[in-house]
């Protein structure tokens, strides 16, 4: 039930994003999603992939700090209030949301929601118990 | 073990007069050999035979850098210029390079030094020696080969750089001693641990670190992360190169040669010798130097010295670590910061690596001082609060160290310049003129 996500500190510099972008491509690695969390000094490149061990072994080989942490992936309806609703299903057991970050797949009509929560476990008990569709690692790779 | 407990272990009072006899000769020889010495002697008007006592040292004019420079590139030689055998200069970093002649006598004198500097390191024959010290005009590669000869060690010429080959031969040769720059060997350290070399798996047991400023906590980390004894040496091309002084496993200061290297130090201000334990500026007399007397060199670095015997039993004169130069010292809003508070901060933060850069700039009228720290796969974290966490946990070390609130831009591993000479750590774009 949970997915790996790979992150990336990268430096506020000219060029410094492609240099990422462009290990992988050259690798063949598939983006499923990603984001980017910045500031004026640096970002932090969050990143679903086709295949986790090699972008690792790619990003670390260039010289980029990688970390591996586990988010849980979710099918939101496409519609008002959908993301709403799985929201207000953690809120109401007061699990904490780190970040979030969305995408949609051309495979399917919902809208495919990446979340980071402090307890993690505790957020798959509760998404579960109320029937949302937690992606597995199988499932991302098929979108 | 000690090189020659004749000379370390010699009682001070017989020192002492040893000294007096060597300086009076050297200073007698500076006079009446070299015209630069002459001409600033008549200056002030005092001659060789007015020195009758250590103290009277004080009377005599101090040596600049910029005195060196000027002589380019042969006018302190104090012999014919065929006696002089071998050549090597300064790296001209701060401007035209400073030339260093040695005849014969002076190499066997500079091999005598780092032989004892080796020995204190606990290097012996049957040691093999991974010299990582520039080979060339730079003293450093050079000082260590002669005194690894002496005490007949194995030395692995290996010069600076090349790191896939340092790290090949370490591992091939299983090299016991490693001598290069503290902030190098960090380096290979780093290497070595992404290869997934333990320090048990490689052979090294010492480490004889200089050519530029290093902290406690720096030594701490080589240590660890090596598996080694690291110990500190001192020495400048402008007296003689490696080996005017060295640490004993005692980490208790660097012990100077001093029957050959006289040591003073002085109030940064007023110039006067100040007492044991007193931080000063560094002042050196070579006392047995014979191709190129130097008297009271002004070395710019900043420690202070005791004449206590050392519990490893040597007498010479120890001095303690270098915390600055007076030149690289930095006026930042008016306080004073050496670069190696930044460091001593920096080694306090866990998973962090001490390559460190300082820019300072001056927008506006105020100093900015922006320490670019290059970040590490412990501290990475994929969430943003974590991350401005350590930024500011970094900027709150060194606010406890120097005073001052800085900026901290984490930067990517290995971005910044690495020595494989000298760390560039400080970069001051102000304008003053």
């Amino acid at each position: 039930m949970k997915n790996k996500q790979i992150s990336v500190f990268i430096e506020n510099k000219e060029g410094k994003l492609k240099n990422a972008i462009e290990a992988l491509s050259k690798e063949n690695i598939n983006i499923r999603a990603l984001s980017i969390a910045d500031t004026a000094k640096f970002g932090i490149l969050r990143l679903i992939v086709s295949d986790n061990k090699k972008a690792k072994e790619v990003l670390e080989e260039n010289n980029f700090i990688v970390k591996e942490s586990e988010v849980i992936i979710v099918e939101v309806p496409d519609e008002p209030n959908g993301l709403n609703t799985i929201l207000t299903y953690l809120d109401d057991e007061d699990i904490n949301l780190e970040y979030l970050y969305a995408f949609v797949s051309s495979k399917s009509d919902e809208a495919i929601v990446v979340m980071r929560l402090e307890n993690i476990e505790e957020g798959i008990k509760v998404l579960k118990s109320k029937n949302a569709n937690i992606l597995t690692e199988e499932d991302i790779k098929n979108i | 073990m000690i090189w020659d407990e004749k000379i370390e272990c010699m009682d001070l009072e017989e020192k002492k007069e040893l000294q007096l006899k060597r300086l009076q000769k050297i200073v007698k020889k500076a006079y009446e050999n070299v015209p630069f010495y002459k001409d600033k002697f008549d200056e002030v008007g005092i001659k060789a035979e007015d020195i009758e006592t250590l103290e009277d040292i004080a009377k005599l004019p101090f040596t600049t850098k910029t005195n060196l420079r000027d002589a380019y590139p042969f006018g302190m030689f104090a012999v014919p210029e065929d006696e002089i055998i071998e050549i090597h200069t300064s790296s001209g970093t701060t401007g035209k390079p400073t030339v260093s002649g040695y005849t014969e006598k002076d190499l066997e004198i500079w091999s005598e030094v780092c032989a004892r500097a080796i020995t204190m390191s606990l290097g012996t024959k049957g040691d093999r020696i991974q010299n990582c010290y520039g080979y060339g005009l730079f003293t450093g590669g050079l000082g260590i080969h002669y005194g690894s000869h002496k005490v007949g060690a194995n030395i692995v010429p290996i010069s600076a750089g090349n790191t896939k080959r340092q790290i090949e031969i370490m591992e091939d040769f299983q090299t016991t001693i490693l001598t290069c720059t503290p902030s190098y060997a960090l380096y290979l350290a780093e290497v070595l641990e992404k290869k997934g070399l333990k320090p048990e798996e490689i052979s090294l047991k010492s480490g004889i670190f200089g050519a530029e400023m290093w902290t406690e906590e720096m030594r701490d980390e080589l240590e660890k992360r090596l598996g080694i004894t690291a110990l500190n040496i001192y020495g400048l091309t402008e007296v003689m190169g490696p080996g005017v002084a060295n640490e004993c496993p005692e980490k208790a200061g660097l012990h100077i040669s001093d029957d050959h290297f006289y040591p003073e130090i002085i109030d940064l201000k007023t110039k006067e010798p100040v007492p044991d334990g007193e931080k000063g500026e560094l002042v050196i007399t070579t006392l047995t130097r014979d191709g190129m007397p130097i008297i009271r060199f002004r070395t710019k670095d900043i420690t202070s010295i005791t004449h206590e015997k050392c519990k490893c039993g040597r007498t010479l004169t120890r001095m303690s670590r270098i915390t600055g130069r007076s030149d690289d010292m930095l006026k930042i809003r008016g306080v004073i910061v050496f670069p190696s508070q930044i460091e001593r901060a920096l080694l306090k933060i866990n998973g962090l690596t001490p390559n460190y850069q300082i820019v300072v700039t001056r927008p506006g009228h105020l100093d900015e001082l922006e320490v670019k720290v290059e970040t590490s796969k412990e501290l990475f974290s994929d969430e943003m609060r974590k991350m401005e966490a350590i930024e500011q946990n970094i900027a709150n070390a060194i606010h406890n160290e120097i005073g001052l609130r800085v900026n901290v831009t984490l930067v990517e591993p290995e971005t910044l310049p690495r020595s494989e000479g000298k760390a560039v750590r400080v970069i001051d774009k102000r304008k003053f003129d």
